[in-house]
Order: structure tokens, then sequence, then C-alpha cells
């Protein structure tokens, strides 16, 4: 269906595109599988027409052909869902759709016909939607269904989803293999990017491995394994289960009783929750994302209005519902947020300055002229220190934080908050869109810390990572603690149902 | 490319572009355009009345470019400079006659700070205003922007105006307030030109911005709050005090227009004596990529052209001084189609990938 042929892609110095060769086979799911930045997106933009190759050929069906922009693509019957979806949120799924390729003459919208002929599509490939709701009352998933069924619109035979499943619950995983499955029923060819390992051995029928711009490897998936998948994606040995001793527990560090937070419309997430967190322990939250977890987290970091909280927080035996987020940093509880482009970093700011947020304005960083004036030197060793420590590349302090992958990212602000030495850790989704390579190291990172002492609350949606990582876990659903496990002894089945059902 | 080769380039675009868009225009019209361009910048770039005035009208806009990028770096619109820089001028006006009697060393600093705190409190109440009810700026500072205007144009009418006096201003400050051309010291420069300590000031307040946005604690929070409020609050920092800081600070800068104003132009309150200073800072801030090197620059440009519009009025066959008003509008047209040209560029440009 579609072969890329000795592909070769240049950014400045970064060589994005060596000579690769991909080979997906018509009726297929393939996977193309690397760590950020090993080049999967950028050959498959090509294959889009987003860049244009350096070198290389792009055969469709046979034969050679020019791909010089999506337009192209499309005409050839590509496809291509992004990671970020493009759609008008106050626009109609039929509205979305047809957008750009606009039935009826060229003033009156047709979308009667439109409509009819979603319908058919969402029908045979399953991907149920209204055509007629507006794009901001979808959930996730539904939009990523929007952009499927665009696709489809358009006669795609052949689409490119670039990391699909970053956005979804692991129910909506599910449902999307479902209808993945389906479009190959149908004969559709599927390209899936991706470094989720486990949804790699799920889905898809071939594999191709990037590493550092290259092919590293071509596998069947029935032939392979993780450990295999995860040593070509790195280029060394991966351990993909935490190594930990058990935990020296010390007294209760954070305290919850009967905590309730109304999000800003006044529901309630959270509901009645009360657990402990003790010095020395890591204490897992599992569940089904937007089960209250985000309000949870967010509510002990104090970035809710004491009016949307009742209940109480206590920490170190002191109560925290009155004090703010600045307060709470100062009795030494560190926050490593869910979402680190809207939370965890100023992504136009250097690597410097954002490694000083949160101890800016106090010494030793704002130590000149009676602590008002930032110590630029120690702005610099603060970040230096913490770049060196936690392996952040490109290791240059000057780079605005968007300049670095996401995995980058996520070590920048692990580095971060590591450095004030917390006593009180908040952690959500810590490995979230990281390299595999970068999970263990934040991983043993986040053990090393329990070994210190700390207290650590750890919300994931990446079940294993909570089950490995916890020493307590709770369940959570409709933001009620369903019940606590032991992550040793418990089954996934079983958290699966506590997880879903709530009992 | 380097940083600043890249912070440079779009702005000289835009500029270019203005120039080669209003040269059309001119030939539409009849007339030369080289000719009116000489004109144009040959008598901004004159010495010492050109350069003279061009520095004198450059002084207003560079306080209120200055207005606006602080507003800008905390992610606010400050379209208020316009009515904080009146009810400053008038306030510093009012300490002026009043005190009149004083001696300078109380009376200047008192006029300062007239202008000074009186800006920064009409701009703090659209800050106020943001952080404790989250009404948006932009409206409240357009409508700060008419009671301004309006109620000093009363009070000047009705209470301080000279009786008999047919022009709507202000009886004359004590001299004791002057502050003084900076003809004085500069061999060559007339004292009749108006340019004076003021500038220097103006000079001074982008060095102080600077310090105070970059490197201090207060501009990192100001900073770190337009560049991702909800970063910020997570950095335990807090949303509302840095608004109403950026304002406040915002309207002090746009105030100290009064001081190049009353004490070293007309010396007392002249009504609406303001070429909209207020929304020209909008385009000096915006030319200038808010930093305040490229205020200085941006506001000198404007200057020119603003200078250098009264000659193409009188020497030119057909142009008229409006050229300078599609210049500025062109420009800042270019300006804001930044987002086309790095989209243009950027499709070339690494970092996408």
């Amino acid at each position: 269906m579609l072969e890329l042929r000795q592909i070769t892609k240049r950014f400045g110095d970064v060589l994005a595109n060596d000579h690769v060769d991909i080979t997906v086979k018509p009726g297929t799911i393939h996977a193309i599988v690397g760590e950020n930045g090993a080049g999967k997106s950028t050959a498959m933009r090509i294959a889009y027409g987003f860049y244009t190759a350096d070198s290389g050929e792009i055969i469709v069906d046979g034969q050679p052909r020019d791909i010089k922009s999506p337009h192209d693509a499309i005409a050839l019957g590509i496809g291509m869902v992004h990671q970020h979806f493009m759609l008008v949120e106050t626009m109609t799924v039929a509205e979305n759709i047809v957008l750009g390729a606009e039935p009826g003459t060229s003033l009156a919208l047709d979308l009667k016909s439109a409509g009819a002929q979603i319908r058919q599509l969402s029908e045979e490939f399953k991907l149920a939607v209204n055509p007629n709701e507006p794009i901001e009352h979808l959930s996730v998933g539904q939009q990523q269904r929007v952009e499927l069924l665009k696709a489809l619109y358009r006669h795609a035979r052949l689409l490119i989803l670039d990391e699909p499943t970053a956005v979804l619950t692991p129910l909506e995983v599910e449902e999307f293999f479902v209808i993945l499955r389906r479009m190959r029923e149908q004969g559709k060819t599927v390209i899936i990017i991706t470094h989720k390992l486990s949804e790699v051995l799920a889905i898809s029928d071939e594999v191709t491995v990037m590493r550092d711009g290259k092919v590293v490897g071509r596998v069947q998936t029935k032939d392979t394994n993780a450990a295999e998948l995860a040593r070509l994606m790195v280029g060394r040995e991966v351990l993909l289960r935490v190594e930990k001793s058990d935990a020296e527990v010390g007294g209760p560090q954070l305290e919850v009783r009967n905590l309730s937070v109304t999000n800003t419309n006044g529901a309630k997430r959270v509901d009645g929750v009360s657990f402990e967190v003790r010095s020395g322990e890591i204490v897992g939250i599992a569940g089904v994302e937007g089960n209250g977890q985000t309000e949870l987290i967010e509510a002990l970091a104090g970035l809710v209005e004491p009016e949307r909280i009742s209940g109480e927080m206590n920490f170190e035996g002191k109560s925290l519902n009155a004090l703010g987020a600045r307060i709470r940093r100062e009795l030494g509880i560190a926050h490593i947020p869910e979402d680190r482009h809207r939370r965890g970093l100023l992504l136009d700011f250097s690597l410097a300055e954002n490694s000083i947020l949160g101890v800016h304005y106090r010494p030793p960083i704002a130590a000149m002229a009676g602590g008002v004036f930032l110590d630029e030197n120690a702005v610099q060793r603060r970040a230096s220190e913490i770049i060196k420590a936690f392996d952040v590349r490109p290791p240059n302090a000057a780079l605005p934080a968007r300049a670095l992958s996401g995995g980058n990212q996520q070590k920048l602000i692990i580095g971060r908050e590591y450095r004030v030495d917390p006593k009180l850790l908040l952690v959500s989704q810590p490995t979230r869109g990281v390299d595999i390579g970068a999970i263990e190291f934040i991983h043993r990172q986040l053990v090393g810390l329990r070994d210190h002492g700390c207290a650590i609350l750890l919300v994931s949606a990446e079940l294993e990572e909570v089950t490995s990582l916890s020493d307590r876990l709770l369940i959570i659903h409709e933001g009620r603690i369903a019940g606590e496990v032991d992550p040793k002894v418990a089954t996934l089945e079983e958290i699966g149902l506590l997880m879903t059902r709530g009992h | 490319m380097t940083k600043l080769a890249r912070e440079l380039l779009f702005p000289l675009i835009a500029v270019v572009a203005a120039f080669i868009v209003g040269g059309i225009l001119i030939l539409l019209v009849g007339d030369n355009p080289i000719t009116a361009y000489r004109l144009l910048l040959g008598s901004a770039l004159s010495w010492p009345d050109g350069i003279g005035y061009t520095l004198f009208l450059s002084t207003p806009l560079i306080f209120t470019g200055l207005a606006v990028l602080v507003g800008f770096r905390c992610g606010l619109f400050n379209i208020g400079a316009e009515g904080q820089l009146y009810i400053a001028a008038f306030a510093t006006a009012w300490v002026g006659i009043t005190f009149a009697n004083r001696g300078s060393w109380l009376l200047i600093p008192l006029c300062f700070a007239a202008a000074i705190l009186v800006g920064a409190f009409w701009g703090a109440i659209p800050g106020v205003l943001k952080a404790q009810f989250g009404s948006h700026e932009v409206i409240n500072t357009i409508m700060l922007n008419f009671i301004a205007v309006a109620l000093v144009s009363y009070f000047t009418q009705y209470h301080y105006k000279v009786p008999g006096d047919p022009i709507l201003q202000t009886a004359p400050i004590g001299p004791s307030a002057y502050i003084p051309h900076l003809g004085k010291f500069i061999p060559g420069l007339p004292e009749r030109i108006p340019l004076n300590v003021a500038f220097i000031l103006a000079l001074l307040c982008c060095l102080l911005v600077y310090l105070f946005l970059w490197r201090t604690k207060w501009g990192y929070e100001i900073r770190a709050t337009g560049s991702n409020p909800f970063a910020a609050q997570y950095g335990g920092i807090s949303i509302r005090k840095q608004i109403i800081l950026a304002m406040s600070v915002s309207g002090a800068l746009a105030g100290m227009v009064a001081i190049n104003e009353v004490l070293g132009n007309r010396h007392r309150y002249y009504d609406g004596f303001s070429d909209n200073y207020g929304f020209t800072g909008i385009a000096v801030a915006l030319l200038g990529r808010n930093h305040p090197v490229g205020v200085i620059l941006a506001a000198l440009l404007f200057a020119a052209l603003q200078h250098g519009g009264i000659y193409v009025d009188g020497f030119s066959e057909h142009v008229t001084k409006d050229i300078v008003q599609v210049l500025q509008g062109v420009i800042i047209l270019f300006v804001a189609a930044e987002g086309f040209f790095k989209w243009a560029l950027g499709r070339r440009l690494p970092w996408n990938v």
C-alpha cells in the first residue's frame, strides 16, 4: 500500500530521518514505534505531504508518487489524524467533517447529503457520533472518532494515526481498538505511531522500530514481545518492571478527612474522600481519568479556591485548608502536575527560568538588594544542577522549555520539584508521553525519593505504573474511594472492576 | 539566525512593507514617493530642529509604549494609557498650580509623584476590577478613557480655566515646577525646542522597566502570569496581585507623559494635548516586540514620521501628512500579520519536528 524508500530529512543540524525504509502492507495495522524524536512523526508527515523529503521515494500502490502537500496525499487516499485534534470547537460534527471538502455548490452548503454520508460511514465503521452535536460537547474519545470520520469522508484508504491513544482513557482505548479492527476488516490500512508497547502488541500486525532517525527493526507482532521492542527502541536492555524494596513507613504526613471538592460549575468531583499518606510510602490512586483525581490533587496543592472545598486536609498535623499554594510549598509539599504544558511549565521561559518556579521569590534565588533582585548566578547554578542530575537534554539552560521533548520537559519538572527536598510529593501522570528510557529513570527517582522518607501520593492512568510503584493502592471512582488493595497481590481484573463499577 | 536578528526581522519587514505600500499610494495621488520620503525623513533627521522635535515627540510614545509593554508582559491589554495620561496630566498641573510658590526641590518631586501615583491609580482600577470580578481589562480601560477625558475637561472648563481665556486650559503651574529643556545643556540645540529632561527620564524608565521585568522577582512573577497563569499559580504566584501590580505600573508609566507635557512643555494642563499617545503606545509596544529597547526604536520611528509629516504637508503637492497615518496603519497591519510570515517562513525552520 505505502512504501517509503530511503527517505532522508534534515532539519538544520538534526538528521530527523536517515535513509528510512518502511513498507506497509494493505489491509494491515502497522505500528511505528520509537522514542520521542526518533523520527517516526517526521516520516509520517513526509508521507502525508507536510514535509518534503530531502531525498528518497514514496511509493503508493506500487507507483512512485510525488506528495507535495496533504492535498496530494488525500487525493491518493492517505489520511492522517494528528495527536492534537484539528477541529473547530464551536462547529458541529458534520460541519467539521466537511470542512475543506464541502459538498454542494460553492456557496450553498449541502449539509444534509453530507449528514447522510456521515451516518452511513459511522455505521459501517461503528463510529457512533451525532453529526449535529457541536464538537465542544464531545468527549476526547468522541472527538477522535470525528477525526477518523473526517479522513474516511475524504475516502482515505490508509489512515495514519499519530499517538492516537495518548489522550484516551483505558476504556476508550479498548473501544478505539475495536474501531481499528473494524477498519481493517473493511479493507482499510492503518499506521499507528506510538510508544506504548502494550498497545502495539495488542493491536498491530507488523511493527517498524525507529531510533535516532533510523529504522532499527522490522518485526511481525506475533513473533516479538515487549522486552525485545523496548530494547530495540532504547538501544539497551530496559527494566519494564520497577525494582523496589519494601517501604519503611514512618508517621502520617498527609491526612485527608472527608474531603469534597466541587468544580467551577458546582458539581461535586471529589466526594467525601478520606485517606492518609505516611512518610516513606507511595500511595497510588488508580482510576479512570476524570473521576476526581485532578481536583483531588489540585485541592491538596492549593490550586482550588477554598470555597470549592469542604473537609479536612492536614499536613504534619496542621490544617492546610486555609493556606495558599506558596505556603504549602514552603511547608515542603511539592507537586508534579498531570498537565506539564498547562500547569508545570512556562513554555516560553528558558529552562533556567523554569527551574526556579516556586522558589523564585526567596533566597538563594532572590537574594540581592534585600531579596528583590534575582541572583542570576544562583539561577544558573540551580538550572545546571537539575539539568545534570536529571539528564535533561539538550543540556542548555538558555533554551525555551518549548524546545524540549515531552520526556525532557517532564525530567525538568521532576528535577525542579525533587530539588526542594519535599516531605510530601503530589504527582500526577508522571510518565505520560514520556519515552521508555525516561520512564525507567523517573520511576527510579520516585522510589529513591520514597526511600529518603518522602511521602508520595501518585495518580496515574497507567495501571501498570500505579500497581508497580505503589506500596498501597486506592481506587477512585466517581470521586469516591472505591477500595484499597495491596498492589502486590491484587489482580488487574480486580482493580479494573473497582475502577469501572466502583465496588 | 541569532536571537537578535530574529527579533529584528519582522519589525523590519513590517516597516519596509509599509513604506512600499505608502509609496504606491503616493504614486497614485500623483507625487514622487522618493521626494515625499526624502521630505518626510530628511526633515526628521535634520539638526537641530528635526532631531530635537523627533526626540521630543518620541518622549510620550516611549512612556506609553512601556506602559502597554508592561501590561502585555502580564497578559493584559492596557488600552487605557490615554485616559491614564490625561488624568495624570491634570493632577500634575493641579499640584503645580496649588503649590506654585514652593521651591523646586519640593514642587518637582510633588509633581512627579502626582503624575506617577495618579496614573498608577487610574491603571489600578481596571486591574482591581479584573482581579476581583474577572471583568475584562480591555472593556474597562476603554470606558475609563472616556471617563478620564470627560472628567478633566469638566474640571478644566468649570473650575481651573483662567477666566476669559478662549483656550480650554488651566492656569500655568509655578515656574519652580518647570523642568529644563535639553537645549540648556546641549550646544547647538536651541532652547525653544521643547525637548526636555523628561526624554532622559523616559530612557531611564526603559532601563528600569527592563531591570524590573527581567531581573526582579516581581518582574518574574508578572511575566510568568502573562506567559501561563496556570503555571504561575502552580508556582505559588498570586495572579490577582500580579494583575493589579502590572496595571498599576502600566498606569504609572503612562502617567509620566505628564512630566514631559506639563512640567517640560506647556507648563499647564492643555485640554486635548495628547495626540493619541496612549493608542500609538500600543503600536509602539507591538512594533518594539514588547521589549524596552524595541520601544525606544519604535517610538523614535513614529515620532520621526509625525514630525516629518508636517513638512510633507507644507512642501508636497498632493500628499498630505495623512500619509503618516497610512504608514503607521500599514506598519501595524504587518506587525499583526507576523503570524502569517512566521507560518510562511516557519515551514522551513527547524523546531517543528
